[in-house]
Protein backbone atom coordinates (compact mmCIF):
# COMPACT_ATOMS: atom_id res chain seq x y z
CA UNK A 1 0.00 0.00 0.00
CA UNK A 2 1.23 3.61 -0.45
CA UNK A 3 0.97 6.08 1.58
CA UNK A 4 -0.80 9.64 1.74
CA UNK A 5 2.49 11.05 -0.22
CA UNK A 6 2.01 8.80 -2.90
CA UNK A 7 -1.73 8.78 -3.35
CA UNK A 8 -1.88 12.70 -3.81
CA UNK A 9 1.17 12.27 -6.32
CA UNK A 10 0.43 14.32 -9.31
CA UNK A 11 2.79 14.27 -12.40
CA UNK A 12 3.15 14.57 -15.95
CA UNK A 13 5.17 16.45 -18.68
CA UNK A 14 5.91 16.51 -22.39
CA UNK A 15 7.80 13.25 -23.75
CA UNK A 16 10.34 13.54 -27.01
CA UNK A 17 10.68 10.89 -29.34
CA UNK A 18 13.40 10.42 -31.16
CA UNK A 19 12.20 8.25 -34.14
CA UNK A 20 9.46 9.07 -36.49
CA UNK A 21 5.91 7.51 -35.66
CA UNK A 22 4.40 5.90 -38.77
CA UNK A 23 0.98 6.41 -39.86
CA UNK A 24 -1.39 5.00 -41.17
CA UNK A 25 -1.27 6.94 -44.56
CA UNK A 26 1.85 5.58 -45.36
CA UNK A 27 3.99 9.07 -44.16
CA UNK A 28 5.84 9.12 -41.03
CA UNK A 29 5.73 12.13 -38.48
CA UNK A 30 9.35 13.29 -37.25
CA UNK A 31 9.69 15.36 -33.85
CA UNK A 32 6.28 13.53 -31.99
CA UNK A 33 6.18 14.86 -28.17
CA UNK A 34 3.62 13.63 -26.14
CA UNK A 35 2.03 16.07 -23.37
CA UNK A 36 0.55 13.93 -20.49
CA UNK A 37 -0.54 14.12 -16.74
CA UNK A 38 -0.52 10.86 -14.40
CA UNK A 39 -2.56 10.73 -11.03
CA UNK A 40 -1.46 7.96 -8.14
CA UNK A 41 1.24 5.71 -8.01
CA UNK A 42 2.85 2.93 -10.74
CA UNK A 43 2.39 -0.28 -8.32
CA UNK A 44 5.74 -2.15 -8.15
CA UNK A 45 4.35 -4.67 -9.75
CA UNK A 46 3.12 -2.05 -12.40
CA UNK A 47 0.14 -3.74 -13.04
CA UNK A 48 -2.36 -1.04 -11.73
CA UNK A 49 -2.40 1.76 -14.41
CA UNK A 50 -5.36 3.05 -16.30
CA UNK A 51 -5.22 4.78 -19.71
CA UNK A 52 -8.31 7.42 -19.83
CA UNK A 53 -8.12 8.70 -23.56
CA UNK A 54 -10.63 11.97 -23.94
CA UNK A 55 -12.59 13.04 -26.60
CA UNK A 56 -12.56 15.87 -29.52
CA UNK A 57 -11.96 19.33 -28.19
CA UNK A 58 -10.47 17.83 -24.59
CA UNK A 59 -7.53 17.24 -23.43
CA UNK A 60 -5.38 15.36 -20.79
CA UNK A 61 -6.52 17.40 -18.05
CA UNK A 62 -8.75 14.85 -16.54
CA UNK A 63 -8.47 16.50 -12.74
CA UNK A 64 -8.16 19.85 -11.37
CA UNK A 65 -8.00 23.46 -12.61
CA UNK A 66 -7.22 23.98 -16.43
CA UNK A 67 -3.89 25.86 -17.16
CA UNK A 68 -6.00 27.97 -19.88
CA UNK A 69 -9.64 28.42 -18.89
CA UNK A 70 -8.92 27.81 -14.78
CA UNK A 71 -12.15 25.59 -15.06
CA UNK A 72 -12.39 21.85 -13.45
CA UNK A 73 -10.66 18.96 -15.29
CA UNK A 74 -13.32 17.16 -17.41
CA UNK A 75 -13.83 14.03 -15.31
CA UNK A 76 -13.67 15.07 -11.65
CA UNK A 77 -16.63 12.82 -10.88
CA UNK A 78 -15.38 9.80 -12.38
CA UNK A 79 -11.46 10.41 -11.49
CA UNK A 80 -10.59 10.84 -8.10
CA UNK A 81 -10.26 9.40 -4.35
CA UNK A 82 -13.09 7.36 -3.62
CA UNK A 83 -14.38 7.79 -7.03
CA UNK A 84 -14.48 4.78 -9.99
CA UNK A 85 -11.20 5.48 -11.03
CA UNK A 86 -9.31 6.27 -7.96
CA UNK A 87 -5.85 7.10 -7.68
CA UNK A 88 -5.38 5.82 -4.58
CA UNK A 89 -5.47 2.32 -6.73
CA UNK A 90 -5.05 3.05 -10.09
CA UNK A 91 -1.86 4.85 -11.90
CA UNK A 92 -4.40 6.56 -14.06
CA UNK A 93 -2.61 8.48 -17.33
CA UNK A 94 -4.40 10.91 -19.95
CA UNK A 95 -2.36 11.93 -22.66
CA UNK A 96 -3.16 14.89 -25.38
CA UNK A 97 -4.30 13.34 -28.49
CA UNK A 98 -1.56 13.52 -31.23
CA UNK A 99 -2.64 16.38 -33.47
CA UNK A 100 -4.10 18.39 -30.66
CA UNK A 101 -3.15 21.40 -29.55
CA UNK A 102 -2.64 21.49 -25.53
CA UNK A 103 1.39 20.31 -26.18
CA UNK A 104 1.26 17.10 -27.85
CA UNK A 105 2.75 17.50 -31.60
CA UNK A 106 0.26 18.84 -33.87
CA UNK A 107 -0.51 21.26 -36.47
CA UNK A 108 0.06 24.30 -34.40
CA UNK A 109 3.59 22.54 -33.59
CA UNK A 110 6.84 23.71 -35.30
CA UNK A 111 7.58 21.55 -37.96
CA UNK A 112 11.65 20.84 -36.85
CA UNK A 113 12.26 20.52 -40.86
CA UNK A 114 11.22 24.26 -41.34
CA UNK A 115 10.79 25.75 -37.94
CA UNK A 116 7.76 26.89 -39.57
CA UNK A 117 4.56 25.85 -37.83
CA UNK A 118 2.89 22.97 -39.65
CA UNK A 119 -0.16 24.15 -40.68
CA UNK A 120 -1.92 22.10 -43.70
CA UNK A 121 1.87 20.58 -44.23
CA UNK A 122 1.07 18.48 -40.52
CA UNK A 123 0.37 15.25 -42.28
CA UNK A 124 -3.34 13.60 -41.98
CA UNK A 125 -3.62 11.49 -39.01
CA UNK A 126 -6.13 8.62 -37.94
CA UNK A 127 -6.99 7.31 -34.43
CA UNK A 128 -5.02 3.94 -35.36
CA UNK A 129 -1.85 6.88 -35.26
CA UNK A 130 -3.39 8.33 -31.93
CA UNK A 131 -3.22 5.33 -30.30
CA UNK A 132 0.23 4.42 -31.58
CA UNK A 133 1.64 7.34 -30.49
CA UNK A 134 -0.02 6.40 -26.86
CA UNK A 135 1.48 3.10 -26.90
CA UNK A 136 4.99 4.20 -26.98
CA UNK A 137 4.04 6.73 -24.09
CA UNK A 138 2.83 3.86 -22.36
CA UNK A 139 5.59 1.80 -22.93
CA UNK A 140 8.23 5.05 -22.03
CA UNK A 141 6.17 5.08 -18.67
CA UNK A 142 7.67 0.92 -18.29
CA UNK A 143 4.21 -0.49 -18.47
CA UNK A 144 3.92 -3.62 -20.74
CA UNK A 145 0.32 -4.04 -20.03
CA UNK A 146 -2.24 -1.31 -19.03
CA UNK A 147 -4.91 -2.52 -16.57
CA UNK A 148 -7.49 -0.84 -18.51
CA UNK A 149 -8.24 1.61 -21.43
CA UNK A 150 -11.00 3.78 -20.89
CA UNK A 151 -12.83 6.60 -22.80
CA UNK A 152 -15.73 8.37 -24.07
CA UNK A 153 -17.06 9.71 -27.54
CA UNK A 154 -13.40 9.79 -29.43
CA UNK A 155 -11.69 8.41 -26.01
CA UNK A 156 -14.22 5.27 -26.53
CA UNK A 157 -12.48 4.93 -30.29
CA UNK A 158 -9.03 4.85 -29.08
CA UNK A 159 -9.83 1.99 -26.45
CA UNK A 160 -11.22 0.13 -29.31
CA UNK A 161 -8.77 0.59 -31.40
CA UNK A 162 -6.51 -0.10 -28.24
CA UNK A 163 -8.63 -3.65 -28.28
CA UNK A 164 -8.05 -4.11 -32.00
CA UNK A 165 -4.12 -2.86 -32.34
CA UNK A 166 -2.80 -4.05 -29.39
CA UNK A 167 -4.88 -6.80 -27.34
CA UNK A 168 -2.07 -8.31 -25.69
CA UNK A 169 -1.06 -4.79 -24.12
CA UNK A 170 -4.58 -4.14 -22.00
CA UNK A 171 -6.78 -6.33 -19.63
CA UNK A 172 -10.06 -4.15 -19.90
CA UNK A 173 -11.60 -1.95 -22.08
CA UNK A 174 -14.18 0.53 -21.50
CA UNK A 175 -16.47 2.49 -24.68
CA UNK A 176 -18.51 4.75 -23.41
CA UNK A 177 -20.66 6.78 -25.98
CA UNK A 178 -18.53 5.84 -29.33
CA UNK A 179 -18.81 4.28 -32.44
CA UNK A 180 -16.46 1.62 -34.44
CA UNK A 181 -17.04 3.65 -37.22
CA UNK A 182 -18.00 7.17 -38.22
CA UNK A 183 -21.82 7.38 -39.68
CA UNK A 184 -22.79 9.52 -43.25
CA UNK A 185 -24.46 12.63 -40.14
CA UNK A 186 -21.22 12.11 -38.40
CA UNK A 187 -19.20 13.03 -41.31
CA UNK A 188 -21.51 15.72 -42.54
CA UNK A 189 -21.12 17.82 -39.35
CA UNK A 190 -18.03 17.41 -39.29
CA UNK A 191 -17.76 18.67 -42.88
CA UNK A 192 -19.93 22.02 -41.53
CA UNK A 193 -17.46 22.56 -38.67
CA UNK A 194 -14.46 21.95 -41.29
CA UNK A 195 -16.07 24.48 -43.55
CA UNK A 196 -16.77 27.35 -41.55
CA UNK A 197 -13.57 27.06 -40.58
CA UNK A 198 -11.94 27.24 -44.19
CA UNK A 199 -14.55 29.88 -45.18
CA UNK A 200 -13.04 32.20 -42.36
CA UNK A 201 -10.66 34.51 -44.60
CA UNK A 202 -8.19 34.59 -40.97
CA UNK A 203 -7.69 31.02 -41.44
CA UNK A 204 -5.21 31.81 -45.08
CA UNK A 205 -5.38 28.15 -45.80
CA UNK A 206 -4.16 26.85 -42.65
CA UNK A 207 -1.31 29.59 -42.52
CA UNK A 208 -2.71 31.92 -40.36
CA UNK A 209 -0.29 31.34 -37.19
CA UNK A 210 2.25 32.54 -39.88
CA UNK A 211 0.28 35.48 -40.63
CA UNK A 212 -0.15 36.67 -37.09
CA UNK A 213 -4.13 36.03 -37.02
CA UNK A 214 -6.40 33.68 -36.19
CA UNK A 215 -9.90 32.44 -37.86
CA UNK A 216 -12.02 33.02 -34.88
CA UNK A 217 -15.10 33.43 -36.55
CA UNK A 218 -14.98 30.13 -38.15
CA UNK A 219 -13.90 28.14 -35.69
CA UNK A 220 -16.75 29.38 -32.82
CA UNK A 221 -19.30 28.51 -35.86
CA UNK A 222 -17.51 25.03 -35.57
CA UNK A 223 -17.99 24.85 -32.18
CA UNK A 224 -21.80 26.25 -32.13
CA UNK A 225 -23.02 23.72 -34.92
CA UNK A 226 -20.49 20.58 -32.55
CA UNK A 227 -22.42 21.53 -29.68
CA UNK A 228 -25.81 21.33 -30.38
CA UNK A 229 -24.99 17.36 -31.37
CA UNK A 230 -23.29 16.81 -27.86
CA UNK A 231 -26.83 18.01 -26.59
CA UNK A 232 -30.40 16.71 -27.13
CA UNK A 233 -33.75 18.15 -28.40
CA UNK A 234 -35.19 17.46 -24.66
CA UNK A 235 -31.77 19.29 -23.10
CA UNK A 236 -31.95 22.36 -24.86
CA UNK A 237 -36.48 22.66 -24.73
CA UNK A 238 -35.76 22.11 -20.65
CA UNK A 239 -32.55 24.23 -20.34
CA UNK A 240 -33.92 27.16 -22.71
CA UNK A 241 -37.08 26.67 -24.56
CA UNK A 242 -38.19 29.95 -26.26
CA UNK A 243 -37.14 31.98 -23.31
CA UNK A 244 -35.85 35.20 -24.57
CA UNK A 245 -32.23 37.33 -23.56
CA UNK A 246 -34.07 40.91 -22.80
CA UNK A 247 -38.21 41.70 -22.75
CA UNK A 248 -39.55 41.34 -26.24
CA UNK A 249 -37.89 40.82 -29.75
CA UNK A 250 -35.57 42.83 -30.99
CA UNK A 251 -36.81 42.75 -34.75
CA UNK A 252 -33.10 42.26 -36.08
CA UNK A 253 -30.58 39.49 -35.58
CA UNK A 254 -29.09 39.97 -32.34
CA UNK A 255 -28.99 37.21 -29.93
CA UNK A 256 -32.77 37.48 -29.08
CA UNK A 257 -33.50 33.74 -27.75
CA UNK A 258 -31.02 32.58 -24.61
CA UNK A 259 -30.27 29.29 -26.80
CA UNK A 260 -28.73 31.67 -29.23
CA UNK A 261 -26.85 33.52 -26.97
CA UNK A 262 -25.91 30.37 -25.04
CA UNK A 263 -24.74 29.07 -28.40
CA UNK A 264 -22.52 32.07 -29.15
CA UNK A 265 -20.82 31.69 -25.78
CA UNK A 266 -20.07 28.39 -26.54
CA UNK A 267 -18.53 29.09 -29.53
CA UNK A 268 -16.70 32.51 -27.94
CA UNK A 269 -15.19 30.40 -24.94
CA UNK A 270 -13.77 27.32 -27.62
CA UNK A 271 -11.34 29.77 -29.48
CA UNK A 272 -9.61 30.74 -26.84
CA UNK A 273 -8.57 27.04 -25.72
CA UNK A 274 -8.75 25.21 -29.47
CA UNK A 275 -6.50 25.03 -32.81
CA UNK A 276 -8.29 25.62 -35.71
CA UNK A 277 -6.24 23.44 -37.02
CA UNK A 278 -6.42 21.26 -34.59
CA UNK A 279 -10.29 20.74 -34.91
CA UNK A 280 -9.92 19.96 -38.94
CA UNK A 281 -7.26 17.64 -38.19
CA UNK A 282 -8.99 15.53 -35.41
CA UNK A 283 -11.97 15.48 -37.03
CA UNK A 284 -10.82 14.00 -40.05
CA UNK A 285 -9.23 11.51 -37.97
CA UNK A 286 -12.71 10.54 -36.50
CA UNK A 287 -14.16 11.07 -39.90
CA UNK A 288 -11.72 8.33 -41.42
CA UNK A 289 -12.55 5.79 -37.83
CA UNK A 290 -13.92 2.64 -39.57
CA UNK A 291 -12.41 -0.38 -37.44
CA UNK A 292 -13.88 -2.67 -39.46
CA UNK A 293 -12.53 -1.60 -42.76
CA UNK A 294 -10.01 -3.99 -44.59
CA UNK A 295 -11.50 -6.76 -42.30
CA UNK A 296 -13.12 -9.48 -44.61
CA UNK A 297 -14.88 -11.05 -41.44
CA UNK A 298 -16.66 -7.49 -40.45
CA UNK A 299 -16.19 -5.33 -37.24
CA UNK A 300 -15.66 -8.74 -35.25
CA UNK A 301 -12.80 -9.72 -37.51
CA UNK A 302 -10.99 -6.71 -35.83
CA UNK A 303 -11.60 -8.01 -32.77
CA UNK A 304 -10.06 -11.81 -33.40
CA UNK A 305 -7.14 -10.95 -31.07
CA UNK A 306 -9.24 -9.32 -28.36
CA UNK A 307 -10.85 -12.42 -27.35
CA UNK A 308 -9.06 -11.83 -23.41
CA UNK A 309 -9.94 -8.37 -23.54
CA UNK A 310 -12.57 -7.45 -21.05
CA UNK A 311 -15.13 -5.05 -22.45
CA UNK A 312 -17.83 -2.60 -20.53
CA UNK A 313 -19.72 -0.73 -23.51
CA UNK A 314 -21.93 1.75 -22.78
CA UNK A 315 -24.37 3.97 -24.39
CA UNK A 316 -27.07 6.75 -23.34
CA UNK A 317 -30.78 6.55 -24.39
CA UNK A 318 -30.90 10.29 -25.88
CA UNK A 319 -27.00 10.04 -27.38
CA UNK A 320 -28.06 10.73 -31.27
CA UNK A 321 -24.41 11.67 -32.11
CA UNK A 322 -22.95 7.81 -31.36
CA UNK A 323 -27.05 6.45 -30.88
CA UNK A 324 -26.91 3.14 -28.67
CA UNK A 325 -27.47 1.25 -31.98
CA UNK A 326 -23.80 1.87 -32.72
CA UNK A 327 -22.83 0.47 -29.56
CA UNK A 328 -25.16 -2.78 -29.96
CA UNK A 329 -23.28 -3.12 -33.26
CA UNK A 330 -19.98 -3.21 -30.80
CA UNK A 331 -21.28 -5.83 -28.42
CA UNK A 332 -23.03 -8.46 -30.82
CA UNK A 333 -18.87 -7.85 -32.98
CA UNK A 334 -17.52 -8.45 -29.88
CA UNK A 335 -20.04 -11.37 -28.32
CA UNK A 336 -19.22 -13.18 -32.07
CA UNK A 337 -15.78 -12.49 -31.42
CA UNK A 338 -16.32 -14.59 -28.50
CA UNK A 339 -14.81 -11.97 -25.86
CA UNK A 340 -16.37 -10.78 -22.62
CA UNK A 341 -18.41 -7.86 -22.96
CA UNK A 342 -20.75 -6.14 -20.43
CA UNK A 343 -23.03 -3.47 -21.98
CA UNK A 344 -25.57 -1.58 -20.67
CA UNK A 345 -27.74 1.86 -22.34
CA UNK A 346 -28.46 4.54 -19.61
CA UNK A 347 -31.13 6.01 -19.64
CA UNK A 348 -30.51 10.14 -19.93
CA UNK A 349 -32.05 12.97 -21.59
CA UNK A 350 -28.85 14.95 -21.81
CA UNK A 351 -27.61 13.77 -24.93
CA UNK A 352 -24.14 12.54 -26.39
CA UNK A 353 -22.25 15.21 -23.02
CA UNK A 354 -24.17 12.84 -20.24
CA UNK A 355 -20.70 10.92 -20.10
CA UNK A 356 -19.06 14.01 -18.93
CA UNK A 357 -22.01 14.89 -16.53
CA UNK A 358 -23.22 13.33 -13.25
CA UNK A 359 -24.61 10.37 -13.60
CA UNK A 360 -25.07 7.77 -10.62
CA UNK A 361 -25.82 5.34 -13.00
CA UNK A 362 -22.80 5.34 -14.91
CA UNK A 363 -20.92 6.22 -11.90
CA UNK A 364 -22.15 2.74 -10.31
CA UNK A 365 -21.73 0.52 -13.62
CA UNK A 366 -18.04 1.73 -14.31
CA UNK A 367 -16.73 1.42 -10.12
CA UNK A 368 -18.68 -2.30 -10.54
CA UNK A 369 -16.76 -3.33 -13.70
CA UNK A 370 -13.36 -1.62 -12.48
CA UNK A 371 -13.19 -3.38 -9.31
CA UNK A 372 -14.48 -6.39 -10.52
CA UNK A 373 -12.11 -6.74 -13.30
CA UNK A 374 -9.18 -5.56 -10.71
CA UNK A 375 -10.28 -8.86 -8.92
CA UNK A 376 -9.71 -10.99 -12.01
CA UNK A 377 -6.90 -9.20 -12.95
CA UNK A 378 -5.00 -10.14 -9.69
CA UNK A 379 -6.15 -13.50 -9.99
CA UNK A 380 -3.91 -16.33 -11.80
CA UNK B 1 -28.24 -23.54 0.35
CA UNK B 2 -31.56 -23.81 2.06
CA UNK B 3 -32.68 -20.29 1.54
CA UNK B 4 -32.14 -20.60 -2.35
CA UNK B 5 -35.00 -20.70 -4.13
CA UNK B 6 -35.75 -24.14 -5.45
CA UNK B 7 -35.03 -24.04 -9.08
CA UNK B 8 -31.91 -21.78 -8.77
CA UNK B 9 -30.79 -25.18 -6.60
CA UNK B 10 -32.02 -26.83 -8.71
CA UNK B 11 -29.77 -25.48 -11.81
CA UNK B 12 -26.60 -25.29 -9.20
CA UNK B 13 -26.72 -29.05 -9.02
CA UNK B 14 -27.18 -29.33 -12.84
CA UNK B 15 -24.67 -26.98 -14.09
CA UNK B 16 -20.84 -28.63 -13.88
CA UNK B 17 -18.09 -26.59 -11.40
CA UNK B 18 -16.16 -24.31 -13.78
CA UNK B 19 -17.98 -24.67 -17.01
CA UNK B 20 -19.05 -21.42 -19.34
CA UNK B 21 -22.12 -20.76 -18.87
CA UNK B 22 -24.68 -17.74 -20.17
CA UNK B 23 -27.61 -16.68 -18.48
CA UNK B 24 -30.26 -14.93 -20.71
CA UNK B 25 -33.03 -12.94 -18.65
CA UNK B 26 -30.71 -12.65 -15.86
CA UNK B 27 -32.65 -9.98 -13.78
CA UNK B 28 -30.49 -8.52 -10.81
CA UNK B 29 -27.60 -11.49 -11.31
CA UNK B 30 -29.22 -13.54 -8.30
CA UNK B 31 -28.23 -16.72 -9.97
CA UNK B 32 -25.36 -16.12 -11.83
CA UNK B 33 -24.15 -14.78 -8.95
CA UNK B 34 -24.61 -17.51 -6.65
CA UNK B 35 -23.11 -19.84 -10.29
CA UNK B 36 -20.10 -17.66 -10.31
CA UNK B 37 -18.97 -17.33 -6.75
CA UNK B 38 -20.45 -21.11 -5.30
CA UNK B 39 -19.97 -23.37 -8.50
CA UNK B 40 -17.02 -21.08 -9.71
CA UNK B 41 -18.54 -21.12 -13.63
CA UNK B 42 -17.31 -18.66 -15.87
CA UNK B 43 -20.42 -16.65 -16.10
CA UNK B 44 -22.20 -13.95 -18.42
CA UNK B 45 -25.57 -13.14 -18.67
CA UNK B 46 -28.11 -11.36 -21.28
CA UNK B 47 -31.25 -8.86 -19.47
CA UNK B 48 -33.65 -6.45 -21.02
CA UNK B 49 -34.08 -4.35 -17.91
CA UNK B 50 -31.24 -1.29 -17.71
CA UNK B 51 -31.85 -1.62 -13.79
CA UNK B 52 -30.97 -5.08 -14.35
CA UNK B 53 -27.72 -4.89 -15.96
CA UNK B 54 -27.04 -1.73 -13.31
CA UNK B 55 -27.51 -4.22 -10.35
CA UNK B 56 -25.10 -6.72 -12.09
CA UNK B 57 -22.71 -4.88 -12.87
CA UNK B 58 -22.68 -3.60 -9.62
CA UNK B 59 -22.27 -7.18 -8.23
CA UNK B 60 -19.11 -7.10 -10.80
CA UNK B 61 -20.99 -9.92 -13.28
CA UNK B 62 -20.56 -9.52 -17.10
CA UNK B 63 -23.72 -8.53 -18.37
CA UNK B 64 -24.89 -6.98 -21.38
CA UNK B 65 -28.36 -5.44 -22.20
CA UNK B 66 -30.09 -7.51 -24.52
CA UNK B 67 -32.78 -8.81 -25.85
CA UNK B 68 -33.36 -12.99 -26.18
CA UNK B 69 -35.72 -12.49 -29.20
CA UNK B 70 -32.60 -10.73 -30.90
CA UNK B 71 -29.61 -10.90 -29.52
CA UNK B 72 -28.88 -14.94 -29.31
CA UNK B 73 -27.78 -14.62 -33.05
CA UNK B 74 -24.72 -13.08 -32.73
CA UNK B 75 -22.98 -15.73 -30.61
CA UNK B 76 -20.72 -18.28 -31.92
CA UNK B 77 -22.06 -21.66 -32.04
CA UNK B 78 -20.92 -23.92 -28.73
CA UNK B 79 -19.28 -20.86 -27.23
CA UNK B 80 -20.92 -21.92 -23.71
CA UNK B 81 -21.46 -25.16 -21.83
CA UNK B 82 -24.87 -23.85 -20.26
CA UNK B 83 -27.12 -21.56 -21.54
CA UNK B 84 -29.78 -20.97 -19.02
CA UNK B 85 -33.55 -19.91 -19.64
CA UNK B 86 -35.17 -19.28 -16.24
CA UNK B 87 -38.79 -18.11 -16.62
CA UNK B 88 -38.46 -16.69 -19.84
CA UNK B 89 -39.22 -18.78 -22.49
CA UNK B 90 -42.92 -18.46 -22.16
CA UNK B 91 -42.59 -14.49 -22.74
CA UNK B 92 -40.44 -14.41 -25.79
CA UNK B 93 -41.79 -12.88 -29.29
CA UNK B 94 -40.36 -16.27 -30.99
CA UNK B 95 -40.02 -19.33 -28.49
CA UNK B 96 -38.71 -21.42 -31.46
CA UNK B 97 -36.38 -19.13 -32.81
CA UNK B 98 -35.20 -18.23 -28.51
CA UNK B 99 -34.53 -22.24 -28.08
CA UNK B 100 -33.32 -22.95 -31.52
CA UNK B 101 -30.67 -20.55 -30.82
CA UNK B 102 -29.96 -21.60 -27.02
CA UNK B 103 -29.41 -25.25 -28.36
CA UNK B 104 -26.67 -23.54 -31.23
CA UNK B 105 -24.55 -21.31 -28.42
CA UNK B 106 -24.76 -23.60 -25.54
CA UNK B 107 -23.80 -27.43 -25.46
CA UNK B 108 -26.61 -27.33 -23.10
CA UNK B 109 -29.51 -25.98 -21.66
CA UNK B 110 -31.45 -25.28 -18.87
CA UNK B 111 -35.10 -23.96 -19.77
CA UNK B 112 -37.84 -23.35 -16.92
CA UNK B 113 -41.22 -22.83 -17.57
CA UNK B 114 -44.60 -22.51 -15.81
CA UNK B 115 -46.78 -25.74 -17.16
CA UNK B 116 -50.32 -24.29 -18.25
CA UNK B 117 -51.43 -28.08 -18.13
CA UNK B 118 -51.61 -28.01 -14.00
CA UNK B 119 -54.30 -29.43 -12.48
CA UNK B 120 -54.94 -26.00 -10.58
CA UNK B 121 -54.69 -23.97 -13.70
CA UNK B 122 -56.81 -26.23 -15.71
CA UNK B 123 -59.39 -26.07 -12.76
CA UNK B 124 -59.21 -22.55 -12.34
CA UNK B 125 -60.29 -22.01 -15.99
CA UNK B 126 -62.80 -25.11 -16.17
CA UNK B 127 -64.84 -24.07 -12.83
CA UNK B 128 -64.40 -19.44 -13.53
CA UNK B 129 -64.47 -19.98 -17.54
CA UNK B 130 -61.91 -16.91 -17.38
CA UNK B 131 -57.96 -16.93 -17.79
CA UNK B 132 -56.41 -19.32 -15.01
CA UNK B 133 -54.42 -16.43 -12.38
CA UNK B 134 -52.48 -18.71 -9.69
CA UNK B 135 -48.91 -19.07 -7.84
CA UNK B 136 -46.95 -19.95 -10.86
CA UNK B 137 -49.00 -17.40 -13.27
CA UNK B 138 -50.39 -13.99 -10.74
CA UNK B 139 -50.81 -11.69 -13.49
CA UNK B 140 -54.08 -11.82 -15.18
CA UNK B 141 -54.24 -11.73 -18.88
CA UNK B 142 -53.86 -8.03 -19.64
CA UNK B 143 -50.92 -7.49 -17.73
CA UNK B 144 -49.07 -10.54 -18.04
CA UNK B 145 -45.84 -10.99 -20.01
CA UNK B 146 -46.33 -14.63 -20.72
CA UNK B 147 -47.64 -14.58 -24.18
CA UNK B 148 -46.64 -18.08 -25.29
CA UNK B 149 -47.58 -20.19 -22.45
CA UNK B 150 -47.52 -24.15 -22.79
CA UNK B 151 -48.01 -27.25 -21.27
CA UNK B 152 -45.63 -29.59 -20.02
CA UNK B 153 -46.81 -32.06 -22.81
CA UNK B 154 -46.56 -28.98 -25.33
CA UNK B 155 -43.15 -28.94 -24.16
CA UNK B 156 -42.22 -32.19 -24.41
CA UNK B 157 -43.60 -32.51 -28.08
CA UNK B 158 -41.53 -29.37 -28.80
CA UNK B 159 -38.44 -30.94 -28.27
CA UNK B 160 -39.30 -34.16 -30.19
CA UNK B 161 -39.69 -31.75 -32.78
CA UNK B 162 -36.70 -29.68 -32.53
CA UNK B 163 -34.55 -33.03 -31.95
CA UNK B 164 -33.65 -31.99 -28.65
CA UNK B 165 -32.95 -35.03 -25.91
CA UNK B 166 -33.88 -33.89 -22.21
CA UNK B 167 -31.52 -35.42 -20.40
CA UNK B 168 -33.06 -34.45 -17.32
CA UNK B 169 -36.50 -32.49 -15.36
CA UNK B 170 -37.80 -31.84 -12.54
CA UNK B 171 -41.03 -30.43 -11.37
CA UNK B 172 -40.86 -27.27 -8.78
CA UNK B 173 -43.30 -25.60 -6.51
CA UNK B 174 -43.27 -22.77 -4.15
CA UNK B 175 -40.74 -22.89 -1.93
CA UNK B 176 -40.66 -26.73 -1.63
CA UNK B 177 -37.58 -28.71 -3.30
CA UNK B 178 -37.84 -29.65 -6.78
CA UNK B 179 -38.33 -33.49 -7.35
CA UNK B 180 -36.90 -35.72 -10.64
CA UNK B 181 -39.81 -36.50 -12.64
CA UNK B 182 -40.62 -38.34 -16.57
CA UNK B 183 -41.98 -35.43 -17.98
CA UNK B 184 -43.89 -37.77 -20.30
CA UNK B 185 -44.54 -40.06 -16.96
CA UNK B 186 -48.40 -40.58 -16.47
CA UNK B 187 -49.59 -37.27 -14.56
CA UNK B 188 -46.97 -35.05 -14.91
CA UNK B 189 -48.46 -32.82 -16.48
CA UNK B 190 -51.32 -32.31 -13.92
CA UNK B 191 -48.67 -32.37 -11.25
CA UNK B 192 -45.72 -30.29 -12.39
CA UNK B 193 -46.51 -26.35 -11.13
CA UNK B 194 -43.33 -25.90 -12.95
CA UNK B 195 -40.81 -27.51 -14.60
CA UNK B 196 -37.04 -27.19 -15.43
CA UNK B 197 -35.85 -28.84 -18.42
CA UNK B 198 -31.91 -30.00 -19.06
CA UNK B 199 -31.82 -30.28 -22.92
CA UNK B 200 -29.00 -30.99 -25.24
CA UNK B 201 -28.96 -32.04 -29.03
CA UNK B 202 -30.19 -35.15 -29.80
Amino acid sequence: MQGPAAIAEENGGVIAFETPLALDSGGELAGLEIAYRTWGTLNSARSNAILICHALTLDQHVRGAHPLTGKPGWWEGMVGPGLPLDPDRHFIICANAVGGCMGSTGPSSVNPQTGEPWGLSFPVITIGDMVRAQARLVEALGIERLFAVIGGSMGGMQALQWAASYPEKLFAAVVIAAAARHSAQNIAFHEVGRQAIMADPDWREGAYATAGVRPEKGLAVARMAAHITYLSEEALQRKFGRELQRDGLSWGFDADFQVESYLRHQGAAFVDRFDANSYLYITRAMDYFDLAADQAAGLAGAFAGARDVRFFVVSFTSDWLYPSHESQTIVRALNAAGARVSFVEIASGKGHDAFLLDEPVLRAALAGFVDSAALAWRAP
Amino acid sequence: MSSVRADFAEIMRLVKPGARVLDVGCGSGELLELLVGQSGVDGRGIEISPEGVAACLARGLSVMQGDADRDLDYFPAGAFDYVILSQTLQAVARPRHVLSELMRIGERAIVSLPNFGHWRVRLDLLSGGRMPVTKALPEPWWATANIHLCTLADFTDFCDELGLAIDACAAFAGGRRARAIDPKGAFANLRAEQALFLLRRG
